[in-house]
């Protein structure tokens, strides 16, 4: 398996090694080993649950760093909509857009104008034949992720369209060649301003057979104050948005599914409640709907952990920031029959089976046996002093390294077996 | 022949929000096991429709899954009031469910049928006033 490269990762100089990661991780991807955290690059699905949980800060999302684009000679900024939420005493785009062009950037795109044309196009994707019910929503990258490891029945419900902020770089890539045909493709430099650190992973490691157009990710949190420095309520700026409410409106959970026009969907965030709707529709029980939008972040991409901002502070600010704006702004090609081909990808990435016990059955039934066995040994009070997130977890640990038997400093006091 | 794996679980319905949780424990379990995504899922389909009945319709009960390197069995064992006809508690749509039951989202009078159409086998023992188990088995080759 190549080796998926993420940015969450961990600061053990600051971990203390407390268990609060450990039983909020919904991979079960770290263990304390040695007094410090220690995350399986295997079973992150880069969700940044254990950054927004740790007390110390020892987790950190690593991103690219403005810096960085020194190396191209035109840069694009492709601001994420969440970004619009970030401000206090904000109600005109253009004023972020014209800080970014301040702090440098040649040229800037929105990917809420993306947003609006995925809409547009997913509203024309499910008026076809044979469309799975529900459809799920492509944009959360952390979503996918879990998809691919987690839960490969739904892969077929996916909907194949590319997330805004490819359909961005695809299509601010595009204008730059046309208006600006003295710049070679790699002097153009094409930059995410993300507000959480799944989107820094997908970024490096791409998607399936599908790769990313976009050349660097750097977060809203980091930009922010140089932000703040230049952008003067007295500037005169240039109107370069262009986009309406539904692209804002994205950066929140169900402004994705509202833009649907279909009052048969679903909108959660959080990864907790994801993962329930995710069974949910395993088992069937949601078929009467038709789209399902999930966000791994609490309130959406607004919730991310690379932002600055309360995410429903953030939330009211897009409201109002898109007040009197119309509803869309950007629309489908009439004249196109389907969906351009660039707004699609092929496949979902394949089936990663990191919690498969053995690639025999039978081997896979003695030591799920012999799981069983030990963890009826344990506690079960989950308590994570082991270092495991459950004696679930750590039972299978022991199995999985060969082991007969494991070490609880809570053996004795319960007597050495559950129930 | 290696020894069947069992996992045994009680169905409690003091909480009603927590219908359906020992079909998903199964479902984790057998993917760690690597079986076929269609058995996993006709398995958790067939169990949970078993489980959600146990809890609306009969107070609770056991769940326990049977696994073997042919099949899985599914086994659903209550002490409720059992099934006066089987026949018509079968028949896609039928329901006693109340109107509080409905409110909850279920009561179509799907979940027997469901059971039927996802195990490769089903059989319904009850007995009125004592109680009603249901054994499914599903086929992994
Ligand atoms: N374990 C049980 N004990 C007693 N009665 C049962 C049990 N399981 C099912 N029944 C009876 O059979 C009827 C049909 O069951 P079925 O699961 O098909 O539908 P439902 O539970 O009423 O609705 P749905 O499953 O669609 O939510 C029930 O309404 C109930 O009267
Ligand atoms: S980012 Fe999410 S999946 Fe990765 S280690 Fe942290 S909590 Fe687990
Ligand atoms: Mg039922």
């Amino acid at each position: 398996m190549d080796q998926y490269e993420h940015s969450v990762q961990l600061d053990p100089k600051k971990c203390t090694g407390c268990t609060t990661c450990l039983h909020h991780c919904p991979t079960e991807a770290i263990r304390i080993r040695e007094g410090h955290a220690v995350i399986n690059q295997d079973r992150c699905i880069d969700c940044g649950e254990c950054i927004r949980k740790c007390p110390h800060n020892a987790k950190r999302a690593v991103a690219g760093k403005l810096e960085s684009l020194q190396r191209f000679r035109y840069k694009v900024a492709l601001p994420a909509p969440s970004l619009y939420g970030q401000f206090n005493n904000m109600d005109d785009v253009d004023y972020i857009l014209d800080g970014l062009i301040k702090i440098g950037f040649d040229e800037v795109f929105e990917v809420a104008k993306a947003a609006e044309l995925v809409s547009a196009y997913t509203r024309r994707y499910m008026q076809a034949e044979g469309i799975p019910k529900p459809l799920i929503s492509s944009a959360c990258p952390v979503i996918l992720r879990l998809i691919s490891l987690m839960y490969p029945s739904l892969e077929d419900h996916v909907l194949h369209m590319l997330p805004p902020i490819e359909v961005a770089a695809d299509l601010a890539r595009k204008k730059v060649k046309k208006e600006h045909p003295e710049f070679r493709d790699e002097e153009v430099g094409i930059c995410f301003i993300s507000p959480c650190p799944a989107k820094v992973s997908y970024v490096r490691n791409n998607f399936g057979s599908y790769k990313s157009k976009v050349d660097e990710v750097v977060a809203i949190s980091d930009i922010y104050f140089r932000l703040l420095d230049v952008m003067k309520p007295e500037n005169q700026v240039q109107t370069i948005s262009d986009t309406g409410m539904t692209g804002i409106e994205w950066a929140g959970s169900g402004g994705e599914a509202t833009a649907i026009l279909n009052e048969d969907y679903l909108a959660a965030d959080g990864i907790e409640n994801v993962n329930k709707v995710l069974e949910e529709i395993e088992n069937g029980n949601i078929s009467h709907v038709k789209f399902v939008e999930l966000n791994a972040c609490p309130g959406g991409c607004v919730g991310g952990v690379l932002t600055v901002q309360n995410p429903f502070i953030a939330k009211a600010r897009l409201r109002s920031v898109s007040r009197c704006l119309p509803m869309a702004a950007n629309f489908a090609d009439p004249d196109e029959e389907y969906i351009p081909e660039d707004f699609l990808f092929d496949e979902m990435p394949s089936y990663v089976p990191v919690s498969r016990l053995s690639p025999n059955f039978r081997e896979s039934m003695r030591m799920m046996a012999e799981i069983q066995r030990i963890r009826d040994t344990l506690p079960g009070i989950d308590c994570g002093a082991c270092g495991a997130p459950t004696c679930r977890a750590h039972a299978e640990d022991a199995v999985r390294a060969g082991l007969r038997t494991v070490t609880c400093p809570f053996a004795d006091s319960f007597g050495g077996s559950r129930k | 022949m290696s020894e069947p794996l069992v996992f045994h679980f009680e169905v409690d319905v003091s909480d009603f929000t927590s219908a359906g949780t020992a079909s998903v424990t199964v479902k984790k379990n057998l993917r760690q096991l690597g079986l076929p995504s269609d058995v996993i899922r006709k398995l958790s389909i067939a169990m949970y429709e078993g489980e959600i009945n146990m809890v609306i319709h009969a107070e609770g009960g056991t769940a326990d899954v049977i696994v073997t390197e042919e099949y899985i069995d599914i086994i659903l064992k209550d002490h409720g009031p059992g099934i006066p006809d089987v026949d018509l508690a079968m028949q896609e749509g039928y329901s006693t469910a109340t109107a509080q039951i409905h409110s909850l989202g279920f009561g179509a009078g799907m979940g027997l049928p469901n059971m039927k159409r996802y195990s490769d086998e089903m059989k319904i023992d009850t007995e009125l006033g004592v109680g009603t188990t249901v054994t499914m088995r599903i086929w992994i080759r």
